[in-house]
């Protein structure tokens, strides 16, 4: 079952063919097979999904099922759960049990989606391996000595393993198309503002975005469907019609203008990754689009402004976590700022002090100007750089990172190479575009994924593309032999 | 930029983060490396550019000034760690 794509699960809960509380079994029974190895759950819940199961029959038997109605999905650790851990994979919040739905939550279960469980993810979000959660590092499931990317690693890995048919993640700088490019799956960053944060525990506001991860660029389609729209609730909600991200499935790429920048392919991309982007590049090449040449000059300012600017909104979005008003509290304090200090240290990983640290540090007096204002206005620059490339293209493509799944520990203790493997993602969070990543091939067996950036609200272009390239390929099919 | 031992201590202050005597080399180390990529910015040339807060340059949304949220403490308070006649219960800091 765990082969066969959204819609054909979809038509067979319909139906009745299969019933919910079976499919949902099946993935529970992976789960509890392969998840020991590979550590992508913080938390599973088979009893609530169970329960939800039932009630998405109950929903298909009365002939109110939509599409995704019974088709179970995994949450990534980040979005508030109502009655179930949401740790953010901290020891923080370790002990945290939401007493809300995220709204992405709310809009997946209203659909009659059973939630199979947390996954497991870089502390806060903040990473690009998920080797920094409390709960120790996630595996990849192509090679148990990579990692799986970061910071949606786990939700990642479920959906190369087969362990939920597709999961939500949140994309801050590259964290739900980095790990879907190193697990060989599909993952898009909608356009900001597309799909509401209340619920999800806020890492860097102007950048935070949450999107679905799946296998292939149709489910997707399906998925930011029930995902997105206006929330009243979220500030920086977008107040707009919430189009049919499926609506331009099947549309032919004759004439289509692709961009490819001169400066994604230079000194720093693994030549074995170019040779996959350049060939599938040539595959859309060859469903009757144009490639043009684009510049994005200031790609390299990206990184040190992104590094910038989110920790400095890391530093006042985690001020909360200071043992009163949330998370973990120390014994004994000897006074306020004992409390607060002892709290946080004890409770914080390292790449969340750092950035915490950082954040502070920029915001400071005396480095204001050097640094938070400089890292602002290179934002708008690398912003102003995409809407020009958009006057002579309608998509741009790239590689997603410029490795393969790099190797368990590799990075770990050098934080500005671990920073620049986002040096492809991070514009994009810095100007608020839409990014897709869809599977391309495999480097010594690791998955390569192909980038596709589209300008502000051209979602359902981004996704018919992907469609039509998977169409014709079938790398997005491919499943660890493991796992298959 | 290299830091020392007084800029972590500031730092750590700031940042309301213990930074205990036997870390503070490595973490001033991790720290200068990250300022170290922060000082690439200094080369650009960014006079006459606005600076950007939001992705899509809009304005702060605003709602009326009206009561929306209902009375929700005994649910909020079923999962906090401590809670007395309907308030929570934080350390005594204060002698």
């Amino acid at each position: 079952m765990h082969n066969l794509t959204i819609k054909q699960m979809s038509e067979k809960l319909h139906a009745g063919e299969i019933t919910s509380v079976q499919l949902t079994q099946h993935y529970l029974d992976r789960i509890s097979q392969y998840d020991a190895e590979l550590n992508a759950y913080v938390t599973v819940t088979p009893e609530l999904a169970i329960a939800m199961a039932k009630e998405a029959d109950e929903m298909l038997a009365a002939g109110k099922g939509e599409l995704l109605t019974g088709i179970p999905v995994a949450h990534k650790d980040i979005f508030c759960t109502d009655g179930v851990k949401t740790s953010c994979s901290s020891k923080m919040l370790d002990n945290f049990i939401a007493p809300y739905d995220a709204h992405v939550v709310t809009q997946l279960k209203k659909v009659g989606m059973p939630i199979l469980g947390k996954t497991n993810m870089d502390e806060f979000a903040m990473g690009s391996s998920s080797e920094s959660s409390y709960y120790g590092p996630t595996k990849n499931p192509w090679d148990l000595n990579a990692v799986p990317g970061g910071s949606s690693g786990g939700a990642a890995a479920v959906i190369a393993a087969g362990l939920a048919p597709m999961a939500t993640g949140t994309d801050t700088g590259g964290s739900i198309r980095q790990p879907a490019s190193f697990c060989g799956i599909t993952g898009i960053k909608p356009t900001y503002g597309s799909v509401s944060r209340f619920g999800i525990v806020a890492y860097a506001s102007s950048f935070d975005q949450a999107g679905p991860m799946t296998r292939s660029a149709e489910d997707a389609a399906w998925m930011l469907n029930a995902m997105a729209g206006f929330d009243e609730r979220d500030s920086t909600s977008l107040e707009r019609e919430t189009p049919d991200y499926a609506a331009e499935l099947g549309q032919s790429l004759k004439g289509l203008k692709v961009g490819v920048p001169a400066e994604y392919f230079e000194d720093g991309l693994d030549p074995d990754v170019e040779i996959v982007v350049v060939n599938a590049i040539a595959e859309i090449e060859k469903l009757g689009a144009e490639i043009v040449e684009v510049h994005l000059p200031n790609k390299d300012l990206a990184v040190p402004s992104y590094y910038v600017l989110a920790p400095a909104e890391a530093s006042s979005n985690l001020s909360r976590f200071d043992g009163v008003r949330f998370g973990h509290r120390c014994e004994n304090p000897k006074d306020l700022e004992d409390l607060y200090k002892r709290s946080r240290s004890e409770g914080f990983g390292a790449e969340v002090k750092r950035r915490i640290m950082v954040g502070a540090y920029a915001l400071s007096a005396g480095f204001y100007d050097a640094y938070y204002l400089k890292a602002q206005k290179l934002r708008r620059m690398v912003r102003d750089d995409f809407t020009k490339a958009f006057e002579s293209c309608d998509v741009i493509m790239g590689p997603v990172a410029p490795s393969t799944a790099f190797n368990i520990g590799e990075k770990s203790d050098d934080q500005v190479s671990m920073y620049l493997s986002d040096l492809y993602t991070i514009p994009v969070n810095l100007a608020g575009l839409p990014g897709l990543s869809v599977p391309a091939g495999f480097v010594n067996n690791r998955p390569v994924g192909l980038h596709i950036v589209g300008p502000y609200f051209s979602e359902a272009k981004l996704l018919n593309i992907g469609h039509q390239y998977q169409q014709v390929t079938d790398w997005h099919k491919q499943m660890p032999e493991q796992y298959q | 930029m290299s830091l020392g031992k007084t800029e972590v201590e500031y730092i750590s202050r700031l940042a309301a983060i213990e930074v205990n005597e036997s870390e503070v080399d490595e973490v001033a180390a991790k720290l200068s490396n990250i300022l170290d990529l922060f000082s690439q910015m200094q080369a650009a040339d960014t006079d006459g550019v606005l600076p950007m807060a939001h992705p899509l340059d809009q304005v702060q949304r605003l709602r009326p000034d009206v009561v929306t949220e209902v009375d929700q403490h005994e649910k909020l308070q079923s999962v906090a760690p401590a809670v007395e006649n309907g308030l929570y219960l934080v350390p005594q800091v204060i002698e």
